[in-house]
């Protein structure tokens, strides 16, 4: 698999056309996605707004090459890289090299210390554990847990925990950081540190960041906002200074 | 990444404790059990070892060496004559109760050789002197008869101690080194002529012939000679080997194995053994590779590949054995030194229990870890993402 080119910014990260996606079989059939549209930018914070069960984990999923589509005329681009044509070892090695994960739960291993979860993304590279740890620290310290390196992830609090996940996310400098309701397990206060950190440590002209999220309050910290119901986009809506998020996506849930 | 699975492991110390302690008791009861077996089964043969000779003659029909259909004085000499003997011994061997000098009776081996050239002594004389077996009433007794035959009697057996058998004064000249018999009864040795004094009398006495080849003249060869000219069943005493139906320790053992409830017995413990520690284990790494999938998953997602995962589970289920594999032996070794220094209980480890124990602990942590590899191997990664 060639190496994909590297984006500039405002460049395509991901590109969806005609995406479907069901689950099950005959009369139990449920069609979750259904025929989706989106690009995701370089240098944006996208997020992925909407009601529960309208399919914005199913297109996360999708997108992180975690899951495939129905068998049709779709297209999964991220990076230039036709997620559809990809062998599943060839997915495993991209998602390993080009995309982060935060996950709602932080899914920190609990019986390894901040630095060793930390440097999981790189050890899966097959980097030596002296190099991986190095950087895990490094992180740990852009992260503001420079001194919490040896701890275990149950001697965190839930706001530090996700800053930990945050760093495991970053540690090996994907292009596409892939977010599950980064605040869900963090009461507002800390949602709302978390976020802002990770704003700060995340974005890059060279990286898209893609977050499912339920949480209104972390929406003024995106570029783009997709709102999705019933398995479809509904609206995208670019937020700048001139464009401000409008009433009803503020108070979208 | 294999570091990890090992910190994962160690970390979850209940359930890596719970693993190894069922790798260690399969070990300990698969270990230990087959060595009491092949040490019980190694007593059956005490006999043999006790009494050496290359060839054991014996009646026709006779499988085991405890076993004694009489044989006429007369195939001595039917022996002898074979050409290519070079010498043939009469054996006397039974078990017959000795009387101390409380009253009460022991049961003992008595066997009697030839007087005159002493073939079939104890190979080992700790105290006195064969020679003095030619003096009236005498015997050589072994380890176990200094410590039996003394039970009442406050002391223990010394030279120039006196018991009686069959209402007939015995005295001690010697004590000899020997193997524990089958029977649990010591071992009496006297020459030929006063073994039949003691023992009851039959029709027939004469209980084996021991016999060697000429110089120059295989023992197998020699054996065949015996079993053709004289109709006798000759067998070889080179002791126990799997097939050899020449030899008198296998047919031994295998009379044993077949016609007794010995290896049910101990086959049955050693089942359990490896029961218990497939239930233990495969339970309880499963339900450990259960409580990972969250985080198995996660790696998954972030890119580790369902081989890597397997083979953190491959590396997790083999420390667990081989550390549990280890701390069993160490168990059935400190089982071992005070069986084999006091004899009882039964304990012979042949070479190959160890790494046939191995071998099924290899199965085991095997069989635990295939069933974490279907699991993972069934993970999808999107499952991460639902919470």
């Amino acid at each position: 698999m060639p190496d994909a080119p590297a984006p500039t910014s405002h460049a395509l990260a991901a590109r969806l056309r005609s995406v479907n996606k069901s689950f099950g079989d005959g009369g139990s059939r449920l069609q979750v996605l259904k025929s989706i549209d989106l690009d995701v930018r370089c240098g944006d914070i996208t997020m992925l707004v909407g009601p529960s069960g309208c399919g914005k984990t199913t297109l996360l999923s999708i997108i992180a090459g975690t899951l495939s589509v129905d068998s049709g005329s779709s297209e999964v681009n991220v990076f230039d890289q036709d997620l559809l044509k990809m062998s599943t070892r060839q997915t495993t090695k991209f998602r390993s090299t080009s995309i982060g994960f935060i996950f709602q739960a932080f899914n920190l291993i609990p019986t390894l210390t901040c630095t060793e979860n930390v440097s999981v993304p790189l050890l899966i590279q097959g980097k030596s554990t002296r190099a991986a740890e190095k950087r895990a620290r490094e992180v740990l310290d852009q992260v503001g847990l420079g001194d919490r390196t040896k701890h275990r992830p149950t001697q965190l609090s839930g706001g530090q925990q996700q800053r930990v996940a945050i760093a495991r996310a970053l540690v090996h400098e994907p292009r596409l950081i892939i977010c599950d309701e980064p605040t869900a397990a963090l009461d507002a206060k800390n949602g709302t540190l978390v976020m802002e950190l990770f704003e700060k440590v995340a974005r890059s002209p060279d990286r898209a960041v893609l977050i499912v999220t339920h949480d209104n309050r972390i929406f003024s910290h995106a570029d783009r906002i997709a709102a999705m119901d019933d398995g479809k986009i509904v609206e995208v809506h670019d937020v700048t200074e001139t464009n401000p998020l409008p009433e009803h996506l503020r108070h979208h849930e | 990444m294999l570091r990890l699975a090992l910190k994962m492991l160690f970390g979850d110390t209940a359930k890596f404790l719970m693993l190894v302690a069922g790798i260690v008791f399969a070990t300990f009861l698969m270990a230990q059990q087959s060595a009491v077996f092949c040490g019980l089964m190694s007593w059956t043969t005490a006999t043999l070892k006790n009494v050496p000779a290359p060839i054991w003659v014996v009646e026709a029909k006779v499988e085991q060496v405890n076993e004694t259909n009489p044989l006429l004085d007369t195939d001595v000499a039917r022996v002898r004559s074979v050409d290519s003997v070079a010498w043939a011994a009469p054996i006397y061997s039974n078990i017959l109760r000795a009387r101390l000098a409380n009253g009460s009776f022991k049961i003992v081996q008595m066997i009697g050789i030839d007087a005159t050239t002493f073939a079939g002594a104890p190979v080992k004389i700790k105290e006195g002197n064969v020679y003095d077996l030619r003096l009236p009433h005498a015997v050589i007794i072994d380890d176990l008869a200094v410590k039996r035959l003394a039970e009442e009697r406050g002391k223990e057996v010394k030279l120039g101690d006196t018991f009686e058998i069959n209402d007939q004064e015995a005295r001690v000249v010697g004590i000899a080194d020997t193997v524990q018999s089958f029977t649990g009864g010591p071992y009496v040795w006297t020459t030929y002529e006063r073994a039949l004094q003691y023992a009851p009398p039959q029709r027939k006495m004469l209980s084996a012939v021991i016999a060697a080849p000429r110089e120059g003249i295989s023992e197998t060869q020699c054996a065949q000679d015996i079993a053709r000219e004289t109709g006798l069943k000759a067998y070889l005493n080179r002791g126990f080997s799997f097939g050899d139906d020449q030899d008198f320790n296998t047919s031994t053992v295998w009379w044993y194995v077949k016609n007794t409830g010995i290896p049910f017995s101990f086959g049955i413990t050693v089942a359990i053994g490896f029961i218990v520690g497939v239930a233990i284990s495969s339970q309880t790494f499963y339900s450990f590779v259960l409580e990972h999938m969250k985080h198995l998953g996660a790696l998954k997602a972030m890119g580790a590949s369902t081989w890597t995962l397997c083979l953190m589970l491959l590396t997790q289920a083999f420390t667990v054995g081989f550390i549990g594999y280890g701390i069993g032996l160490f168990f059935t070794a400190m089982f071992a030194f005070p069986a084999l220094k006091n004899e009882q209980p039964p304990f012979y480890m042949p070479e190959l229990v160890p790494p046939i124990v191995f071998g099924v602990i290899v199965f085991i942590c095997g069989l635990s870890a295939l069933l974490g590899i279907w699991r993972v191997a069934r993970l999808e990664p999107a499952m991460v993402f639902r919470g």
